[in-house]
């Protein structure tokens, strides 16, 4: 050791060199298996022992994997599939037995002495730090980076436009979102359309039940029900004059993620109109206390039906934006930039409630070229 | 035999007589007083008895439910106007049988939650709860068991129902409730329940009344054969076996993650600490042994 510090050398000797003598280690005590040749025995047949368990865990996996049914006849066992259970135990103790298998053989037979290392300084030697300061040195006197900046400045130009593809990569994150959130399928109803040379006025596009498909009529729905709905035209094209293609596979998936509306009847009373796009009230944007939003979160998009009865807060499980439907969407708390989009609602005279125009703004998570107007 | 056979013989010999029509007329006329009497005082019974029923309730929700409910189960407020306890007035009898039959109420303290627990009024006093509080005003009453009950159902009509009430759960219920029914959290310390292992009843029950927090699927919002399409459902998902073992909740990866962090790991790392700290030593030296 190069640093012992030595007490005497520094005048110091008044202070003993070791106040308490060192007692050294204490005697090394042996294990049952280094003194008796039966206990050796015993230990060298248990390790032994579980490398067999292993084996015989290894082969049930085999057995198991092939034997039992999965896929359109699952063998279940104790209310869970059998297959799963038996693959993941056996494969599970065969790994395990191995590793308790060779602590074992570690700790009853293989060497037992204590040994002594001494730490060593963390800084290097002198020599080895002069010598990496040369080589490094020597490397760039020989690659003569100094001396030919025609080379040093091409390279640091290459280099540096690296980082273009990374900046223009980003726009792959999606495609810019352009006008197609600015209307949805709700907007077909009422629309003014030209079928077989006729002039046609499409129906008033009905509010259907998700998943049931019915439309609503006003009367149905009692104070505290939620509807999670839909526009008729993705059950009932026809009645719309859209082809059923335009509803079926990717493109009723489109549509959903735009259309998606939660229906909530509450007490009149309850509601605080606000004001639309043009600066008019949305008084009359509801029905006898029915009101429309859009399901998607301003936030990211996820779709939120979590809902308070009570309060009318409309929780979103993703980020925990939360809207007050009472209130023209307004954010009450969470993430989320802007209020949910209101539909405007009306009957028909049928009775079914019927949206009187597309949303007043985007659907879906804010973007950049996206206006905002006040509603308060 | 010859008797009767004598006396129907007797009969039919009267059977154009002058009073044979007054005494069929009176034979149709006891008839039916018979079957009258036979049934309609069954009904008596039951209007007489119903009557008891909402007595009874009256009695049991003045000593239960009057403290939060007021004594007429008008609804009660805080002195800062907040609700304490909500008026009864439009409930129905299907929103006692679900709070009372689920031990929600009565509640053992007022809070966010009103959760589920041992039952304290039996099926009578229930009932009779449900009775009273019928009477107060409007609302659903308890369903019958058609409506819910999927027994005795052909394997291909109950495998279309399951379908379309997977659904229908999937669009209205996973929301709030989780994918597979086991429930979640909800905002201000609330938590939507877990939905398995549910009666029929009850599950119908809570989609009719809207419970707690919980929006209400009226019959025109859902309408009854959906409804019973969700039970369908829901019972499906009890039956069916936990294919990749357990499912700790359902909860998707948090709760797994948890299991795997402190149940995958801890235990190893227990095992290992356990393994380090026992070590047998012997009191004897090797020479002493060897000699």
């Amino acid at each position: 050791m190069t640093d012992v510090h030595d007490p005497h050398s520094s005048g110091t000797d008044l202070v003993p060199a070791e106040p308490i003598a060192d007692p050294g280690l204490p005697e090394h005590q042996w294990r049952p298996t280094d003194v008796d040749d039966a206990a050796e025995k015993r230990a060298e047949r248990q390790v032994a022992g579980f490398f067999a368990l292993s084996a015989i865990c290894t082969v049930l996996f085999l057995v198991a994997y092939f034997v039992l049914d999965i896929g359109d006849n699952w063998t279940t066992f104790a209310g869970f599939g059998a297959s799963t259970m038996a693959l993941g135990t056996t494969l599970g103790l065969a790994l395990l037995f191995i590793g308790v298998g060779i602590i074992h053989w570690a700790r009853k037979l293989m060497a037992d002495k204590e040994i002594v290392e001494m730490r060593h300084p963390a800084r290097s030697s002198d020599e080895d730090r002069e010598g990496t300061l040369k080589a490094l040195s020597d490397g760039l006197a020989e690659s003569g980076i100094g001396r030919r900046p025609l080379i040093r400045n091409s390279m640091i130009g290459s280099v540096a436009l690296l980082g273009l593809p990374a900046v223009v990569l980003l726009r792959d994150l999606g495609p810019l979102p352009g006008d197609k959130l600015e209307s949805t399928i709700w907007a077909r109803g009422g629309e003014q359309i030209t079928v077989d040379g006729a002039q046609v006025t499409v129906p008033k596009m009905r509010i259907s039940r998700d998943a049931i498909g019915t439309p609503i009529l006003a009367s149905d729905l009692e104070i505290g029900d939620l509807v999670n709905a839909q526009p008729e035209v993705l059950f009932n094209p026809e009645r719309y004059y859209v082809e059923p293609e335009e509803v079926e596979g990717i493109n009723l998936q489109v549509h959903k993620s735009k259309t998606s509306l939660i229906l909530l009847r509450m007490e009149p009373g309850d509601i605080k109109p606000g004001r639309a796009a043009d600066g008019s009230s949305r008084e009359n944007w509801t029905v006898n206390g029915i009101v429309a939003y859009s399901k998607i979160c301003t936030h990211v998009g996820c779709p939120i039906s979590l809902n308070e009865r009570t309060t009318h807060h409309l929780l979103c499980p993703c980020h925990q934006s939360t809207f007050d439907l009472a209130d023209s969407g307004r954010v009450v708390f969470g993430p989320a930039g802007r209020p949910l989009p209101q539909l405007p609602l009306e009957v028909d005279d049928e009775g079914y409630l019927v949206a009187q125009s597309d949303f007043d703004e985007p659907v879906g998570p804010s973007y950049w070229e996206r206006d905002y107007y006040d509603r308060w | 035999m010859r008797l009767l056979n004598r006396s129907a013989g007797r009969l039919s010999r009267h059977r154009r007589g002058p009073i044979a029509g007054l005494v069929v007329l009176l034979l149709g006329l006891l008839l039916t007083g018979g079957l009258y009497a036979a049934f309609s005082p069954a009904q008596a019974d039951t209007a007489a008895e119903q009557e008891e029923l909402v007595k009874e309730g009256r009695e049991l929700f003045l000593v239960g439910c009057a403290f939060c409910h007021g004594q007429n189960g008008e609804g009660v407020l805080t002195q800062g106007g907040s609700q304490y306890g909500p008026a009864l007035t439009d409930v129905g009898a299907a929103a006692v049988d679900f709070q009372v039959g689920t031990g929600r109420m009565p509640m053992a303290q007022p809070g966010a939650q009103a959760p589920r627990k041992e039952v304290v009024y039996n099926e009578r006093e229930t009932a009779a709860l449900a009775a009273y509080v019928a009477t107060l005003g409007t609302g659903p009453a308890i369903p019958d068991e058609e409506l819910y009950s999927t027994e005795g159902m052909e394997e291909d009509e109950l495998n279309e129902l399951v379908s379309r009430g997977g659904q229908i759960f999937l669009a209205n219920c996973t929301a709030c409730h989780n994918f597979e029914g086991s429930g979640g959290a909800m905002p201000r310390g609330g938590y939507a329940p877990k939905i398995r292992g549910v009666d029929a009843k009850h599950i119908y029950e809570a989609m009719l009344t809207g419970p707690q927090s919980m929006d209400t699927f009226s019959d025109g919002n859902i309408p009854p054969e959906d409804k019973k399409a969700v039970i369908a459902y829901l019972e499906m998902l009890d039956e069916q076996p936990g294919y990749a073992g357990f499912s700790f909740g359902g909860l998707g990866p948090v709760s797994e993650g948890i299991i795997a962090w402190l149940v995958g790991l801890g235990v190893p790392v227990a095992f290992a600490v356990w393994i380090a700290a026992h070590t047998t030593r012997s009191s004897k030296k090797k020479d002493e042994a060897q000699a």
